[in-house]
């Protein structure tokens, strides 16, 4: 057995998975990664099934190193310097780690989350069914809680295959699609409001909520309604007019109108928005979402035919490294300051 | 027309959900149609429903749209839940102990001075009505119960707490509540039960259902001491009684 020693991470790293559907009927959030396509993409390099647990990355930078014997990585989300001692590994690239060598993670640079798999999976003991972590439930593996400094995470050693590589599309710029409701018919014009408005995240923002800046979106009838069910990507509405989307970790339920929801195929690309990058909404049908989520699923499932053995591939590394730097700069607030703040907006 | 004879609204959560919507209000009825609705769906599932969510007014229906589309499931949905509700619904039925007052419900002589009432009449008239868990939400095991005397009412605190103890029993406006892990809360803190609706290494990991019925009783600080202790450990301090 090896491990991955953790020698230094931002506050908002923690194993991810696809979470724990299941059990929001009694109040436990589904948690799992923000940005699902970057956590296949990473599993997939590193040869795992596209939902394996991995290390997943806030805006923030972090180190890492092996233990024992090699052990294979992949890094893939947004994107970031990445340094195995002084060699430059690419973004959504595998990489063999040798012992005692140091894996080395600048902070994001266009895009916030990004994602460590490695090969063989986080070992840990599920938690129905995931080992992702949430902190407030205490449930988490093989820590119930973010990484800490000095934590190890127990792994497989390097199989004896090659490197691999996948050439990813950049975002798409698009607006992100929204299917109108459940509450919509509480906000009247003000619909178009948020339609027509501009927005961009706050640095308030955390696992649990997005909050957003942009025009104030008013109730017709008040912002209290009796509280309903959620969902990843609910957009509430609460008494500012300053709009949250409820991201993994969000309460189950809320009291809080809902003017509309992210679709589940642009979900991960609008965690990866950056505070302060502007962006826009448009509703689309339910039909329309729907067959954004079976081709989003498709595409998920041509990953691997889209990875190439790096053996007969020629990588451009000047080029990816060039084609990075022009991101946005990170905003350094403590990420367990947000979560008080949309924990408050969110309490019962 | 009575709200048992209205079809619910269905209405979009995005594309992996449906709102089946009851009624826009706290409504007893709605509610029952709701764990009506919720318990159907578990004796016979639907394809490509991955989860339910009860709660006072709808039910939330997770689905899978790879497996179901939107116009399928909610015509599905819509036909069960205009089936009229065969009796009374099966529930269990527990008896939950609060430590009311003190350091256990630092709100409860305040609110007693505010609706009028000597603490130990305030004691009295929560702990009279059986409850039903209308629903569970929030956090884990934040268990939302109706059957609070309407004279117990009180709108939410202007200032929420940022934190609030494990365990705490609450009023916010016409509900009252047990909360299980500590966290934000702006109702007002009557007590704590040593009961955790939630307890991971625990079997059962979750202790209630929407849908039960409880009563709450008042046990004084030693007791609550003894049985948080024992509760700690795994034990199930709440009773279940015969039904």
């Amino acid at each position: 057995m090896s491990g991955l020693r953790v020698i230094h991470v931002g506050p908002a790293t923690s194993v991810q998975d696809a979470g724990r559907p299941g059990a929001q009927r009694y109040g436990l959030p589904p948690s799992g990664a923000m940005d699902r396509l970057a956590l296949a993409t990473a599993n997939t390099l590193a040869g795992n099934p596209p939902s394996a647990a991995a290390i997943e990355l806030g805006p923030f930078g972090a180190t890492f190193t092996a233990e024992g014997d090699p052990i294979r990585i992949a890094v893939a989300g947004a994107s970031r310097s990445i340094k195995i001692d002084d060699r430059v590994l690419p973004l959504s690239q595998s990489a063999t780690l040798m012992p005692g060598e140091r894996l080395v993670l600048g902070a994001a640079r266009a895009g916030v989350f990004s994602y460590l798999a490695i090969e063989g999976g986080v070992q840990g003991e599920a938690a129905f069914g995931s080992l992702s972590v949430n902190a407030r439930a205490g449930l988490g593996s093989p820590f119930p809680r973010p990484l800490q400094s000095g934590d190890v995470i127990a792994v497989a050693p390097a199989s004896s295959r090659g490197e691999r590589a996948i050439a990813t599309t950049p975002a798409s710029p698009d607006p992100i699609r929204v299917v109108l409701g459940p509450q919509d018919d509480e906000f009247g014009d003000a619909v178009q409001t948020f339609l027509d408005g501009t927005w961009t995240i706050s640095p308030t923002s955390d696992r649990m909520g997005y909050r957003l800046e942009g025009p104030v979106v008013r109730h017709q009838h008040g912002h209290n309604i009796v509280s309903d069910g959620t969902v990843n990507g609910s957009i509430q509405v609460p008494g500012s007019g300053q709009p949250i989307v409820l991201m993994p970790d969000r309460g189950t339920s809320g009291g809080y109108p809902k003017i509309a929801t992210v679709i589940g195929a642009d979900l991960g690309r609008f965690a990866q928005l950056p505070p302060g990058q502007p962006f826009r909404f448009q509703a689309v049908s339910v039909n329309d979402a729907r067959r954004a989520a079976i081709a989003f699923a498709a595409l998920l499932h041509e990953l691997p035919s889209r990875m190439v053995d790096l053996a007969h591939f020629e990588f451009n590394v000047a080029a990816l490294q060039n084609a990075n730097v022009a991101g946005s700069a990170v905003n350094a607030v403590d990420a367990r300051t947000w979560q008080s703040e949309t924990q408050q907006e969110q309490q019962p | 027309m009575a709200a048992e004879f209205l079809p619910p609204r269905i209405l979009p959560s995005g594309d992996t959900a449906i709102t089946v919507e009851f009624s826009r209000r706290i409504d007893d009825d709605a509610n029952r149609r709701v764990l009506a609705l919720d318990r159907q769906l578990k004796a016979a599932p639907i394809a490509g429903v991955i989860e339910t969510v009860p709660t006072y007014r709808s039910l939330l229906v997770h689905y899978d749209p790879l497996q179901t589309a939107f116009d399928t499931l909610a015509a599905q949905l819509l036909a069960r839940a205009e089936r009229p509700l065969a009796g009374a619904l099966q529930s269990r039925h527990w008896r939950i102990p609060v430590a009311y007052g003190g350091e256990h419900g630092i709100d409860l002589d305040d609110v007693a001075k505010t609706l009028g009432l000597t603490p130990a009449a305030l004691i009295a008239r929560h702990t009279g009505p059986t409850y039903r868990v209308a629903m569970i939400g929030f956090t884990p095991g934040w268990s939302y119960l109706s059957g609070l005397d309407p004279q117990l009412a009180l709108p939410r605190r202007q200032t929420p707490r940022l934190q609030t103890p494990a365990g705490t029993v609450s009023i916010g406006g016409v509900q009252t509540g047990i909360q299980c892990i500590a966290g934000p809360s702006g109702w007002h803190l009557l007590g704590r039960t040593p009961v955790r609706t939630y307890q991971f290494h625990r079997d059962p990991v979750f202790l209630l259902e929407p849908g039960d019925t409880l009563n709450l009783y008042a046990v004084d600080a030693a007791t609550f001491a003894e049985m948080d202790r024992a509760a700690e450990h795994g034990e199930v301090v709440a009773e279940l009684a015969a039904t």
